[in-house]
């Protein structure tokens, strides 16, 4: 992708000597390229290799583990970007893509596709007999279906909202389809897309274990990584082989952050579309770097020029003005067109759902539904009263930060942290813990649902709190409102819509989570609590390819309802009653 | 001195437009002609859904009208015309720099990087804007972007230049530059452009500029008049000529908006087929003490009444409007005139305000004594507003249904004629304690 404002150095620029920040810029840029290099020739290494050299508990591989992982995790990063501007330019163009795509991403987002880990390894591995390719493709794809759908739906929401007088001065001036991506369409959905990849890069982590320790039929590979490492190190037990994983993580996250999620925020700040400057404009000390480097518009010169070959492939097209001379009496045979295509599409839904459920129907019977069905309750049970309690302590911590402008600055970043944090390599220690309190893990393994959800909660609430004009806080002082007041007239009104946002993340989140909460291992030691989650992870490990399915179907169903039936209409009375502005 | 013989640059005859495809909602453009000829400025001047904007849409190939034709003419030598458009809201892209900018129309036409440079860098020149090519839009106050606006659609050396509303989003002075210098630039001949068309709602802006006025109607948008403006540039907002012309576009504006005469005997009334404008009490009864008061007593002109107060006529009409449709004040050659009930008024304190604007619903506006009249037919005083929404939305658009039942309860409220909870979107008779 061409990245226009990136490239706006005046020709000035160009004539200034090397320094220092090229001399750091290059090294940076030099590291990443060895890192990648070691990594791709690590994972086109034969499957049989992993054999001889498999994962192993040595502080002295741990490094290499982490670069893997995080490769790993890029990668599927980046697959999400090519997906995610196919998928969404096409569903935002096309209105019989759309009818198509959208409700797909729907579905797919609120689906745990953990649970097809099965399938799509034996189709990769097929792929590429006997090299590790297949598997490292397999594990990019299962962190890719955590990480692609909530960024299509960003950039097409995006590319929906394309301010009408830039979209009148694109199309008046004539430019190309892919100029007008280029130099409208993308920047002004950068932002967001870039605050969706930062999420969806937290979302990555916590598939990395589940992603790289597979097993077919009966053999297991462990792909080398900090998730092969964490299930070799909670089979045998071994607290300070987690707790050092858990250390690598975090130099990880807290290295990419820098060197990766920073800079982009910095440098997305400028295709925020208000004409005036923002009053904290975000601070990256690399991508100040970035900017005082002289040479860089050396390193982006070949960008420009794939950018700038692309653009001359195009066809030559004339400005409107001179191509239209009209006498127009226009109908429109689109419509019906759509309606054929609006009736083949239902169609093929139906035809999908007869299938699957025919399938479902040879080998279960309506017994098994039931049995889903209940335990989706009792799951739904649990999300519910966890995102309650969360919100009781959430609720109060985030306003008090958002109406304190220097605690906000201070603590939104560890928030970022922690909710960049996997909070699954945590649950052996609730593991532990259960063992050794006796508790009933029905109850005491569900605050694992929650543990990396909640900071959705606090992130909104901050965000709402901060929002809070201040003129509103002042009259509320100057009128001696009481405490319950305060709450009651002012700020709960406030942050409601920002709250509500951050509620449907939470809950939706905690039904993938209930997965892998649900159903914990420490070694030998193995807690289920009942629930969906331990219902689909246990058909998973049975390799039951019908009850999997089932499960899906069936929490995918209660997600749905819980977003038409309930937030839905929270939002539409937010929208109503209580925006400020 | 342009004469009607100078040639044309483009030509719409016929020209009809509506929203909503086959079925069509009603037409914003009806049976529009006209012609912009080389060498003058022509200005659109109209209110807001007059469809002046989508007129200008239609010329720039923005928006494809319904039916009629729209032929632009080559030049003497034969060469083809091309436009390009100055936007109200300036639609800079906000993360390229003014450069980059205005380099944008150049990009698309495939103009090599070396020829896009200079062009663009002498189209800055031109207007103004050296030493800020390198800033970012929103480093620039409302006015240099603006020029910027300005430099990015002369830079493509189009043959008719399009301005939709270009000064409105600007303060009065930066306004008053950006015309000034433009119309320098106009008479020197050095924007390289053959004309301009100029939509605006502000009459003496276009009586500044313009050689030719085409006043569009409202509801369907459709040439009402034409005047031909001969006054030597610079011209002179107190030149008593200027004066006359801007008082004579005033009276032709206002002359269509009369109410249908009533039969004697009978009530003129605002039917239940006719939107409410969105004009609050307060708009109303303020414009009713500005005519009631020193200099005007009592009548007032409009033209002075918009400078006087400072209103565009998109702001200024409305209220006339409903004044005159209530019966506070009528119209006559472009005069605001209080009428008794409005005088009244004037003088009334707040309760007998509030009776006098209760007697005033009740006989003027269908709509809210209709409201009132089933309120007291029911039992329990309460009727849902979808009912009367829907009762609306026969005969208007959603969107105008909308503003007119905002409007009607507004105007109920303060008459203390019925009560509105939003909550349950009902109305009811309930005095709240």
């Amino acid at each position: 992708m061409q990245t226009p404002g990136f490239l706006s150095f005046s020709p000035r620029r160009l004539k200034v000597r090397f320094g220092w920040p090229d001399a750091a810029l290059f090294a940076i840029l030099a590291a990443a390229g060895v890192a990648i290099a070691a990594g791709v020739n690590d994972a086109t290494e034969p499957l049989a290799q992993l054999r001889l050299e498999p994962v192993v508990l040595d502080a002295w591989q741990l490094p290499r583990y982490a670069l893997l992982t995080t490769l790993r995790l890029f990668a599927a990063l980046a697959a999400s970007f090519v997906f995610t501007l196919v998928a969404a330019t096409a569903a935002a163009k096309s209105r019989r893509a759309e009818l198509v795509i959208i409700p797909a991403l729907d579905i797919l987002q609120s689906v745990p596709v953990l649970g097809f880990m099965t399938f799509t390894v034996t189709a990769f591995m097929g792929l590429f007999p006997g090299s590790r390719v297949g598997v490292e493709c397999a594990a990019i794809f299962a962190i890719f279906t955590s990480q692609a759908w909530n960024m299509a739906f960003s950039l097409y929401q995006s590319l929906r909202q394309v301010p009408a007088d830039l979209d009148e001065v694109a199309r008046g001036f004539g430019l190309s389809p892919l100029r007008k991506l280029i130099r409208l369409e993308l920047p002004f959905a950068a932002p967001g897309l870039v605050w969706n990849a930062m999420m969806s890069m937290s979302g990555g982590w916590f598939f990395v274990v589940a992603s790289e320790a597979i097993s077919v039929g009966h053999t297991q590979i462990m792909l080398p990584g900090i998730g092969s490492w964490l299930a070799i190190a909670i089979e045998q037990r071994n607290l300070s082989a987690v707790a050092l994983a858990v250390g690598a993580m975090a130099v990880v996250i807290l290295l990419y952050d820098q060197l990766v999620f920073r800079p982009v925020i910095a440098w997305a700040d400028r295709f925020r579309v208000e004409q005036t400057a923002s009053v904290a404009p975000p601070k990256s000390w690399l991508f100040d770097l970035f900017r005082r480097a002289r040479l860089l518009p050396a390193f982006t010169a070949p960008l420009r020029a794939v950018g700038q070959m692309v653009c001359l492939l195009e066809p030559a097209r004339r400005p409107i003005a001179q191509q239209r001379q009209f006498t127009s009496k226009a109908q429109k045979p689109a419509a019906r067109g759509m309606r054929l295509w609006t009736v083949m599409v239902s169609l093929s839904a139906l035809a999908a759902t007869v299938y699957a459920i025919d399938f479902l129907h040879q080998t279960l019977s309506l017994g098994d539904a039931w049995a889903a069905l209940r335990f989706g309750l009792i799951t739904l049970l649990r999300v519910i009263v966890l995102i309650i309690l969360a919100s009781f302590v959430w609720v109060p911590i985030g306003v008090w930060v958002g109406l304190r402008p220097r605690w906000t600055s201070r603590i939104q970043p560890v928030a970022q942290f922690l909710a960049a944090f996997p909070a699954n390599v945590l649950f052996p220690i609730a593991v532990v813990a259960i063992v050794h309190f006796h508790a009933d893990p029905d109850v005491w393994l569900s605050p694992l649902m929650v543990l990396g959800t909640q900071w959705y909660i606090l992130f909104n609430v901050i965000a709402g709190a901060s929002a809070i004009p201040s003129d509103l806080r002042e009259a509320a002082q100057m009128f001696g409102v009481t405490r319950w007041q305060w709450w009651r007239r002012l700020i709960l009104p406030g942050i409601f819509p920002y709250y509500v946002t951050g509620a449907l993340t939470a809950s939706g989140g905690s039904w993938n989570a209930s997965i892998v909460a649900e159903a914990v291992s420490w070694g030998s030691t193995r807690l289920r609590a009942q629930g969906l989650g331990s219902y689909i992870a246990d058909a998973t490990t049975a390799g039951d390819g019908a009850r999997v399915l089932l499960g899906i179907m069936v929490m995918s169903v209660f997600v749905i309802a819980i977003n038409r039936l309930l937030f839905r209409p929270l939002y539409r009375l937010s929208e109503r009653r209580l925006r400020l502005s | 001195m342009i004469t009607h013989t100078a040639r044309p640059v483009v030509t719409l005859e016929h020209v009809s437009h509506s929203y909503g495809g086959e079925q069509g909602g009603p037409p914003i453009l009806e049976d529009v002609a006209l012609a912009v000829r080389e060498g003058e400025i022509v200005g659109l001047l109209g209110r807001s859904g007059s469809g002046k904007s989508t007129l200008l849409r239609s010329i720039a190939g923005l928006v494809r009208p319904s039916s009629g034709e729209l032929r632009f003419v080559p030049d003497a030598e034969g060469a083809p015309r091309s436009v390009s458009m100055v936007f109200q809201s300036f639609a800079l892209f906000p993360w390229l720099t003014v450069l980059q900018n205005v380099e944008l129309g150049l990009e698309a036409q495939r103009v090599p990087a070396e020829e896009r440079r200079t062009r663009a860098l002498a189209a800055i020149d031109l207007i103004g804007l050296d030493g800020f090519e390198n800033a970012f839009p929103k480093e620039l106050s409302g006015g240099m972007r603006q020029r910027v606006g300005l430099a990015r659609a002369l830079v493509v050396e189009p043959s008719l230049l399009l301005m939709d509303e270009p000064f409105s989003a600007l303060d009065v002075l930066t306004a008053e530059t950006l015309r000034t210098d433009l119309l320098d630039l106009w008479g020197e001949g050095k924007l390289g452009i053959a004309s301009v068309l100029i939509v605006t709602h502000n009459i003496e802006e276009a009586v500044l500029m313009c050689d030719r006025i085409l006043v569009l109607s409202s509801n369907p948008g459709r040439i009402a008049a034409e005047f031909t403006v001969d006054l030597p540039q610079p011209r002179d907002r107190l030149d008593p000529e200027f004066r006359e012309l801007v008082e004579q576009i005033y009276a032709r504006m206002t002359q269509r908006a009369v109410v249908p005469v009533a039969l004697p005997g009978t009530q003129p009334e605002h039917g239940l087929d006719r939107p409410l404008p969105d004009v609050s009490i307060n708009s109303l009864a303020g414009l009713i003490e500005e005519i009631e008061a020193a200099p005007f007593e009592g009548r007032a002109p409009l033209a002075t009444l918009a400078d006087t107060l400072q209103l565009e006529i998109d702001d200024l009409f409305p209220i006339v409007e409903t004044l005159q449709m209530l019966q506070f004040v009528d119209i006559d050659d472009g005069d605001a005139v209080l009428t008794k009930r409005g005088a009244a008024f004037a003088q009334e304190d707040v309760d007998q305000r509030k009776a006098n604007f209760r007697r005033t619903l009740e006989t003027h506006v269908r709509l809210a004594r209709h409201i009132r009249v089933v309120l007291d037919e029911r039992p329990s005083h309460q009727a849902p507003a979808r009912r009367f929404r829907d009762e609306l939305e026969d005969h208007m658009s959603p969107d105008f249904a909308a503003t007119t039942l905002r409007t009607v309860t507004e105007w109920g409220r303060y008459a203390e004629l019925f009560a509105f909870d939003d909550d349950g979107d009902l109305f009811s008779l309930d005095d709240p304690a």
